[in-house]
């Protein structure tokens, strides 16, 4: 099982996204965002957290336009997978891939601190090495972390069990405390909060890497 | 001649401008007393080769479909001059 990670100029979370899925039993290609076609025979495909091109114009804005998301859109129309965590998630919304938008904390402050996380649900290849209902706790490192959407959508995500994650105590503002949401499919996820960051033992909690075993759980099956 | 483009980037009315109320709240702290909302924007200047000013401001708007502005949130007005 094969994973490609992003990198954009201004991506600080690729490596450890990278480690995160080595860790896990992936192999793992690393892309560069002027790239226009992935890798043969990635299943997924990890868009990590930074800032890319300086958060310039809107975060994730100009990364979103990025010649490797042409491929990484044709990646997810095949019923790829795609992970977006913290910028990664700002990109997906920016490309469409994931609807909504992140904007500005409520609070107006970057807040970098663990934050508890419930799974609000185990039916996706992500989520599924947890129970739904369960209280998680990953890092947060964002300014830009106040997930918003039209009153339609939101009740859509909701409707259709698309709400991966939510805040226990919502830190930024997030409409209905959510913190990660899933595409149509299932196979995109965008969070806010970096698995990547809680996946080594060496480095203190180690709830997320149950997201990425997860995953490669599913594809080692397949 | 050439023309200019000028792009007002708003947020959506509705949505909420925590940088704006920060602002109006700012003004208060120095005395404006009588600022009853603050809505924060862009301005977007773009210098265009085009001297047509209907294709200019349709190719604006679609910058502004496609990048300029996250029409998730934000509306935008075009103005060529």
């Amino acid at each position: 099982m094969k994973a490609a990670v992003v990198t954009f100029p201004g991506s600080n979370c690729d490596r450890d996204l990278a480690v995160a899925f080595e860790r896990a039993g992936f192999d793992v290609a690393r892309v560069w965002h002027k790239d226009t076609d992935l890798p043969a025979g990635v299943d997924v495909v990890g868009i990590p957290g930074g800032f890319s091109h300086g958060d310039y114009l809107r975060c994730g804005a100009i990364a979103a336009r990025a010649p490797v998301m042409a491929a990484v859109a044709r990646h997810a129309d095949r019923g790829g997978f795609v992970l977006g965590i913290c910028n990664g998630f700002q990109v997906l919304t920016e490309a469409g891939l994931l609807p909504g938008a992140l904007m500005r904390n409520a609070g107006l402050k970057f807040i970098c601190k663990p934050v508890a996380l419930r799974v609000a649900t185990a039916d996706s290849a992500f989520t599924r090495g947890y129970a739904a209902g369960q209280v998680v706790t990953y890092p947060v490192a964002h300014h830009d972390g106040n997930y918003q959407a039209d009153p339609e959508t939101l009740a859509a995500l909701a409707a259709e069990d698309r709400i991966a994650f939510t805040y226990v105590e919502n830190p930024n503002g997030a409409a209905r405390d959510i913190a990660g949401v899933l595409s149509a499919n299932r196979r995109v996820l965008g969070l806010m909060p970096h698995p990547e960051r809680a996946a080594d033992p060496a480095l203190g909690p180690t709830d997320g890497a149950a997201m990425f075993r997860a995953l490669g759980g599913i594809l080692a099956q397949a | 001649m050439a023309l200019k483009a000028t792009v007002h980037v708003m947020l959506k009315d509705g949505v909420l401008d925590p940088q704006g109320d920060a602002v109006r709240h700012a003004l208060g702290t120095l005395g404006f007393s009588g600022v009853q909302a603050v809505r924060q924007g862009k301005v977007i200047e773009l210098d265009l080769a085009a001297t047509d000013r209907a294709a200019a401001e349709a190719e604006v708007r679609a910058m502004c479909e496609r990048l300029l502005a996250n029409t998730v949130i934000e509306k935008f007005s075009v103005t060529i001059a």
